[in-house]
């Protein structure tokens, strides 16, 4: 089973050996309304945990999204580029942003379990 | 400052609003159901706004009252018949706008409807050009609901019999659970539609029956989309007091009377403008592909020359595109060039629109 690890930034990241998988959970895409826009990271590009990884605008404002681990970027969801809408369809599955190949294993420990992070969006109302 | 609420407020939690703090008042930005679905349904049946944050300014007056008002405001008040309205401003002594507004006559005199966050300041400006026989009174105890789209019309003649016969910026006193309401054919979306003005205790029955009728809330958030679309200015992004008329592309606003006879406040400014052309226009911009140019981003020219900046951007649902207004200067302002738009300091393509955006459909 791929393991599923969530930030307080409102990112998951499934892990599959040495690639992770990134995206932006469904409490964020309700935070944010209809997503109309998307900018991924540039395949090759080294990233550091919890620095700007893509952007994601809504009909009202722009936001950033955060890479939850250190790594470089492998490949971009250009789906979600041609059609920013699909984002808040289903943001934990088919929308995924990017998959990152994982620099440092021990980064992932200090993310939530999905249980920790319902527990967490429970304790901070936006 | 205590954050204000409007009478509706607590039903508005009910259907529920997301509420952002907007010029001192909770206001809705959108409900479950989203900006998009909002802004659509508008278009294509019909939405209805809480906009009882702005200010309903009462101002009762003779001959001599026109007169004083007609020095800040440049609008040809002497032609304004009763239960008829105007979009027009507030002026500075250089002609900056001070805010938009729509005047109407009323029997005793005026009404002036304020943008929420400019209405103290601006009562404090026209109260300077009063006489002491002239009576006012900001009218805090009434509501004002907008109810736009192509269906308003069908849905309010139920309710007021007659108003599918007003024309656009004409109104006429309704009744509505035996209190007396305003009703105006006028709006902020580029669609046909209505604003009413009616007490604060009967605003809850009257959204009940829109609620009935199938009519949905519409937030500030489909409300900006709607406006841009329709190439509508927001006062404290558009317009400001260092633009004038003229650099905002409105001098459709100011009658030849007025800018002939002049009288009004930075009438000066306003007829060189008109003569030699303004620096700096407002603009339509429609973005390349599916960048969105946020107010204050930067704008160049095709030569890499920074020639002004947008004051509003966001993405329009009903052309599924980004699209924003701006200031630039005015050499550069021909409808089709090409410019630049400086994003997370990246240039993108872009070229120079018309307005509006999205055809209005208003019923004249």
């Amino acid at each position: 089973m791929i393991e599923k690890k969530f930030s307080k930034k409102h990112e998951w990241v499934a892990i599959e050996g040495e690639i992770a998988t990134v995206g932006i959970t469904k409490h964020a895409t309700e935070m944010l309304g209809d997503i109309v826009f998307v900018e991924l990271p540039e395949v090759g590009k080294s990233l550091e945990k919890e620095s700007q990884a893509a952007v994601v605008e809504s009909t009202k404002a722009a936001s950033d999204v955060f890479s939850p681990i250190s790594g470089e970027i492998t490949e971009g969801n250009k789906s979600i580029v041609d059609a920013p809408e699909s984002v808040n369809l289903d943001p934990e599955g088919a929308s995924w942003f990017f998959k990152i190949k994982i620099k440092d294993k021990s980064e992932l420990d200090s993310l939530m379990s999905k249980a920790e992070y319902d527990k967490f969006v429970a304790e901070n109302p936006s | 400052m205590e954050v204000e609420k409007t009478a509706l407020y607590n039903y508005h939690k009910n259907l529920g609003a997301k509420f952002v703090p907007f010029a001192g008042y909770e206001m809705p930005i959108q409900y479950s159901e989203g900006i998009v679905k909002e802004h659509i349904s508008t278009r294509t049946f019909a939405g209805f706004f809480d906009v009882s944050h702005m200010g309903q300014f009462f101002l009762e007056g003779d001959g001599t009252l026109e007169k004083a008002l007609e020095k800040i405001i440049p609008a040809d008040l002497s032609s304004l018949k009763i239960n008829q309205s105007k979009y027009s401003f507030l002026l500075n002594e250089n002609g900056g706008i001070i805010d938009d507004l729509i005047i109407t006559r009323t029997e005793k005199g005026f009404c002036i409807i304020l943008n929420a966050a400019c209405k103290n300041n601006d009562i404090k400006k026209i109260l300077k050009h009063l006489e002491p026989e002239h009576k006012y009174k900001l009218n805090n105890s009434l509501a004002l609901i907008a109810l736009q789209g192509p269906k308003s019309v069908n849905i309010l003649e139920n309710l007021f019999p007659g108003v599918s016969k007003l024309r656009f910026m004409n109104g006429n006193n309704f009744k509505f659970n035996g209190a007396k309401v305003y009703v105006t054919r006028s709006g902020y979306t580029g669609e046909d539609g209505f604003e009413i003005s009616i007490p604060n205790n009967k605003v809850e029955n009257l959204v009940k029956i829109f609620l009935n009728h199938k009519v949905k809330p519409i937030g500030l958030g489909a409300r900006d989309t709607l406006r841009l679309e329709a190439g509508l200015c927001l006062y404290g992004h558009d317009l400001n007091e260092e633009i004038n008329p003229i650099e905002a592309d409105l001098k459709w606003a100011i009658s030849k009377k007025r800018i002939k006879d002049g009288g009004f406040n930075g009438w000066i400014e306003i007829q060189k403008n008109i003569e030699n052309g303004s620096s700096k226009i407002r603009i339509g911009i429609l973005p390349e592909g599916k960048i969105i140019a946020r107010e204050g981003t930067k704008i160049f020219s095709a030569e890499d020359k920074e020639i002004g900046k947008i004051t509003s951007g966001t993405f329009g649902p009903s052309i599924n595109a980004p699209i924003a207004m701006g200031y630039i200067n005015s050499e550069f302002s021909k409808i089709g060039s090409k410019i630049k738009l400086e994003v997370r300091g990246k240039k993108y393509n872009a070229k120079i629109s018309q307005l509006p955006f999205y055809k209005k459909s208003y019923v004249k």
